[in-house]
């Protein structure tokens, strides 16, 4: 070998050697020195948090039988930002999905549109950017098929879903209220946790749902899962358990409440078949003389099961139509009617309270004249003269009529004719107002109806709103209504007699919620406490652990002794077995239990009388009160009253009923419940749309 | 001649090899001193020597004496070459692994074609190590010709483009030939041939030699370079000049041919012979981030592969971005990432330590052979596995432009790894001849 060559690899080595003592510096460098800040980096190139939805809470009865339940369901979604992106926007894939779900390419792609102030049922109401359900209860078989045909179906996801169930069907549900996907307003609004899965961010949208979601929606889990570049999951890393939701344990008994809406139903099938084809909804209340809600009827109801599976256009406007009844509206909170003669407790102790005697005499005309109008009794014989407890046995308007009159009277003259937003409150408004009407009685249900105490400051409200709408239909010598519209037009914000008359038995302005009236019997039952009513009785964890009971907070207190309370209640007895209710009641075993109660029959221009009863038992420290309120459909004596009697036999097991309650009594604990072990959704979340 | 005064290292394989009284002397230069280029088919017959001329007439003998050729390897570059192919099977099939999975494929797949690999790649070199060393120089041309053909082939409709560049013949039955590959072991044999066998008085090349040598060697680069294969071209140019300097061209020819390379390539600058692709990558490495998701992104990913693995790594198989297939192309050309972010800083320089071994032992190979060009193409080899080491590592840790070349050994591919087998086989081959010499050996035990 030359010497130049031998120099040159010597020189070469060196170079050689140079290199990779170079490479291993720079290694250093990189792997060593500065290694942290690359790992760190490179931990959140290739981590992504999946928040793994939790399960929901479930609401239960008071004996712990599921009200609003769930159960898992394989849901089959659409990414629409991936369908769009398809040469011809997803249409063949539609149309491909559609056939294999079994379902009209029609509705499928109705089910991906967004809603808008124009388009609506059914729709997306959730953000275009989450994968949008379409199906739910997927057989596997086809969940299988999608997942293996990803190529053929991009975008198109399957995956088990917790999926809310109604073991009720139609019952409660508009106490329940339904689940809809968050929208971008709650979600600015509510800071949740939420999956990004769109079927999973279901937040409770009315009912108990919407009331109790913090308790019943659970904490999210976080997972960690490693991602390749492409952004599919390649393994899990850490997992933080979702926390499921909570059980809500209601004073709902599911016995109960189907009774009640049995009877509803029946009485309303009954008043139409009638003829009285006005009768059409109603609503029906059950609950504790301590506030607690037993059961909540509303009539007509729906199965609340069609808001999961992705309701049609046609469902919801079934929902929403006022001609179908508007099954939607919770009747029982937000149903405003005319209380009738069941409001005439109220106006009895207000007249005690404005120093008129229990004893009388007062006189029960056929009728009598009052600011130029006659005010008729429902009985046209005079009855003569006769003690309060005769005229609210016997339900005497004209005595009513008189004692309003009365006091109108005795009252300011100036503040019933120059009404204003600060008038003086009369005696009569006074009492309605203290025994919780008018004002929402804070039950745990939302969108509650405050219904209306006739007072001169809101008569004033009244008429500054409806004067303009007034002066226009207003006739001197047109119909009934056009006459009352014109001298609304002209003298609407004066309080006149005749309008306190009215408002004494529960009729004119006033309206009032069932709620309401049920409290303010509770209220008289129990000795003069209002609650505000409670549906929910605790909070439960899913392994049993009880996070809070729920206790009806006490409202108020009625001012009236316990004295003219007892009168009152020894009247609404005698109202059941001799009264206006006698005939309803006729045969019912009073031995065993004995309801009180007393009936309602207001008369609505142009429709026929809201059908009223309101009762409690036992007579003696009554535990239930149970009022029904039907409107459009009859004297209270014969639509609800026989109605609430087929109530009371489910509650006690008489008559040939099965007694929801044993022995008459709801349990004293709370329900021992099933513990629910934590089911892990984890590949609902886990699979991700590319 | 100035007296010698060797590179301590080297002193005692000068010994061994300069006792024998070789001198430096080319043993064979009489033997085929035509000068220029060779005509093919008309080079006189290699008289046998030694041994393997015995054996030919006993060819029952033949497998013992296989067995005792066997011995005179050079088992340390050896161990280190098979450390490097296990070590890339482990890489290879833990950088493989999930992707395969995620397809639903056997995820051994690549480990079972990589270590067919190195099983063909292991017997040709033995095959080859076995040979005589001068019987590559008699097949050097051929060799030489061999890697034209294959490049031509690429640029015929036998060629199959990968990542813009059409560098690849499909064979029937799913192989792929990648024959820029070979065109390195081409390059070195044919430059060693042609500068190994100079008539000049002082053994020093001269110009007409390496114009010669040039003239080889500008169709195969220009060849690698219309594929465009820019890695393998700027290695192949490295390798050329590489073989040039250590043939011991005067001084003054090489600071001409220097000047004469710069001019090449401003000129291929001006001229705008760079693709848009390849000057991407070159700025790119200059700024990773101007361009995250494109060119720069490769070396970001690897960057930051390599950081997370820390001094001890996150373990085989372990690698979180290897399992999530960030960095591309990390089963073949960015596999070291693959043992930056599992096998940590520790590992990575074994590996390194690894090539290290075989490129010294490569140039202690050269030192000692006991002809010019078994020389040169000992040292261009342990050039071309030095810049190609160094190419490869030093893209994934951000100190040299990305280009498209692999790691000898260790990255999946079996053009690359028969090439790289098949260069260790011819220095297995220039090893046995030099160690051959019983004097030396004795000697350099004092």
């Amino acid at each position: 070998m030359s010497r130049p060559s031998r120099w040159r690899l010597a020189v070469m080595s060196v170079v050689s050697v140079t290199l990779l003592i170079v490479l291993a510096a720079r290694l250093w460098y990189v792997q060593v020195d500065t290694g942290g800040r690359y790992a760190s980096l490179a931990h959140q190139e290739q981590l992504r948090t999946v928040l793994v939805p939790p399960v929901r809470g479930q609401v239960l009865d008071d004996t712990g039988r599921p009200l609003a339940a769930n159960r898992p369901s394989l849901v089959v979604t659409v990414n629409v930002t991936e369908l769009s992106r398809q040469r011809d926007g997803g249409r063949a894939e539609l149309w491909r999905l559609a056939a294999l779900l079994g379902i009209r390419d029609r509705l499928l792609q109705n089910r991906l549109r967004l809603c808008t102030a124009l388009v609506s049922q059914p729709c997306w109401a959730g953000s275009p950017y989450q994968p949008i359900p379409v199906r739910q209860d997927v057989p596997e078989r086809i969940g299988l098929q999608i997942l293996e045909n990803q190529e053929q179906l991009p975008g198109v996801a399957a995956l088990v879903q917790p999926v809310v169930s109604y073991p009720g069907g139609a019952s409660a549900a508009q106490m329940l209220g339904y689940l809809q996907p968050i929208t971008a307003q709650e979600e600015r609004q509510r800071h949740l946790r939420l999956t990004g899965l769109a079927s999973a961010d279901l937040v409770g949208q009315s009912g108990l749902e919407a009331e109790y979601d913090a308790d019943l929606r659970g904490v999210p889990g976080t997972q960690f899962v490693a991602v390749n570049a492409a952004g599919a999951v390649t393994g899990t890393i850490a997992t933080a358990r979702p926390v499921p939701g909570s059980d809500l344990v209601t004073s709902i008994n599911a016995r109960v409440q189907a009774g009640a809406e049995r009877a509803l139903a029946t009485a309303i099938h009954k008043a139409r078949a009638e003829g009285n084809l006005g009768a059409t909804t109603g609503a029906a209340v059950v609950m504790t003389t301590t506030g607690h809600v037993i059961a909540m009827a509303s009539y007509p109801s729906y199965n609340p099961a069609i808001w999961t599976r992705g309701i049609s256009e046609r469902q919801y406007k079934e929902l929403v139509d006022a001609a179908g009844g508007e099954p939607i509206l919770n009747r029982a909170v937000q149903g405003e009617y005319a209380p009738g003669s069941t409001w005439k407790v109220t106006s009895a102790a207000a007249a005690v309270a404005a120093d008129y005697s229990l004893a009388g005499p007062y006189s029960c005309p056929g009728s009598v004249r009052i600011g130029g109008r006659t005010f008729y009794n429902d009985n046209p014989a005079n009855s003569g003269a006769m003690s309060l407890h005769t005229a609210l046995v016997a339900s005497c308007d004209t005595v009513f009529y008189e004692l309003a009159y009365d006091i109108w009277r005795r009252d300011d003259q100036k503040a019933n004719v120059v009404t204003g937003p600060h008038a003086p409150v009369q005696k009569m408004q006074q009492m309605e107002l203290a025994w919780g009407f008018g004002k929402a009685t804070g039950v745990d249900l939302p969108d509650e109806s405050a219904g209306t105490v006739p007072t001169r400051a809101w008569l004033y409200r009244f008429y500054t709103q409806h004067k303009k709408l007034w002066c226009r239909q207003g006739n001197q010598f047109g119909s009934y209504v056009q006459r009352i519209e014109y001298q609304d037009c002209r003298y609407g914000n004066i309080w006149e007699p005749g309008q306190a008359a009215d408002a004494a038995i529960g009729q004119g302005y006033v309206t009032v919620t069932p709620l309401q009236l049920a409290r303010a019997y509770a209220a008289l039952a129990n000795g003069g406490t209002l609650y505000r009513p409670r549906i929910g009785a605790a909070v439960v964890r899913p392994d049993g652990r009880l996070v809070r009971r729920i206790t009806p907070p006490v409202a108020g207190h009625l001012p009236v002794s316990r004295q003219v309370l007892a009168y009152i209640r020894n009247a609404l007895a005698d109202v059941v077995t001799q009264g206006t209710a006698a005939s309803a009641f006729s045969g019912f075993p009073l031995s065993k239990v004995c309801v009180a109660g007393k009936t309602g029959t207001a008369q609505v221009a142009g429709k026929l009388a809201t059908s009223v009863f309101a009762s409690y038992a036992p007579c003696v420290h009554p535990r239930y009160v149970v009022v029904m309120m039907i409107p459009d459909s009859g004297y209270g004596a014969d639509v609800s009253a026989p109605a609430v009697r087929q109530i009371w036999d489910g509650i006690y097991g008489l008559e040939g009923h099965w007694a929801a309650l044993t022995g008459g009594l709801l349990p004293s604990g709370l329900p021992r419940l099933i513990t629910r072990a934590p089911a892990s959704h984890a590949t609902a979340a886990g699979r991700r749309t590319r | 001649m100035r007296k010698s005064s060797g590179w301590p290292g080297f002193a005692w394989a000068r010994r061994r090899t300069g006792v024998s009284g070789f001198g430096g002397l080319p043993p064979l230069s009489g033997l085929a001193p035509l000068g220029g280029l060779p005509p093919l088919g008309g080079l006189p017959p290699v008289r046998p020597r030694g041994s393997l001329g015995a054996l030919r007439v006993r060819p029952l003998v033949r497998p013992l004496a296989r067995v005792r050729s066997l011995r005179q390897f050079d088992w340390v570059a050896l161990s280190a070459v098979l450390g490097l192919g296990v070590t890339g099977l482990l890489l290879v099939s833990s950088a493989t692994r999930v992707a395969l999975m995620q397809a639903g494929a056997d995820p051994l797949t690549y480990l079972k074609k990589q270590l067919l690999n190195l099983v063909i790649g292991l017997i040709l070199m033995l095959t080859v190590g076995l040979l005589d060393h001068r019987k590559l120089r008699e097949y050097s041309p051929l060799a030489y010709i061999g890697a034209l053909v294959g490049l031509l082939a690429v640029l015929s409709p036998l060629g199959t483009s990968v990542n813009g560049a059409r560098a690849w013949i499909s064979l029937p039955g799913g192989f792929q030939v990648e024959p820029s590959e070979y065109a390195k072991l081409g390059l070195i044999l044919m430059t060693a041939r042609v500068l190994g066998d100079v008539r000049t008085a002082d053994r020093r090349p001269g110009l007409p030699d390496v114009a010669i040598a040039l003239a080889c060697a500008v169709p195969v680069i220009g060849l690698v370079a219309a594929e465009p294969a820019l890695g393998v071209t700027v290695l192949l140019m490295i390798l050329l000049a590489g073989l040039i300097v250590l043939s011991g061209t005067r001084l003054r020819w090489l600071a001409l041919l220097g000047a004469a390379a710069g001019g090449v390539v401003l000129g291929a600058w001006w001229l705008h012979l760079l693709k848009p692709y390849q000057l991407q990558r070159l700025t790119a490495f200059v700024n990773p981030g101007a361009d995250p998701s494109g060119a720069g992104y490769s070396a970001a990913q690897a960057k930051m592969a390599i950081g997370s693995g820390g001094l001890l790594g996150q373990g085989l198989l372990h690698g979180q971005l290897v399992a999530g297939n960030f960095v591309p192309e990390q089963h073949t050309d960015f596999i070291f990432t693959v043992a930056g972010e599992e096998l940590g800083f520790v590992g990575a320089v074994i590996i390194i330590g690894l090539l290290g071994i075989v490129v010294v032992r490569a140039l202690l190979i050269a030192a000692r052979a006991d002809d010019q060009f078994g020389t040169l193409v000992a040292g261009g080899i342990a050039i071309w596995f030095a810049v190609q080491s160094f190419i490869n590592i030093g893209m994934t840790i951000g100190i040299v432009p990305v280009t498209g070349l692999p790691l000898p050994f260790v990255s999946y591919g079996g053009s690359a790894m028969i090439a790289d087998m098949l260069a260790v086989g011819m220095l297995q081959s220039i090893h046995r001849r030099q160690s051959r010499v019983p004097v030396g050996r004795s000697a350099a035990r004092p």
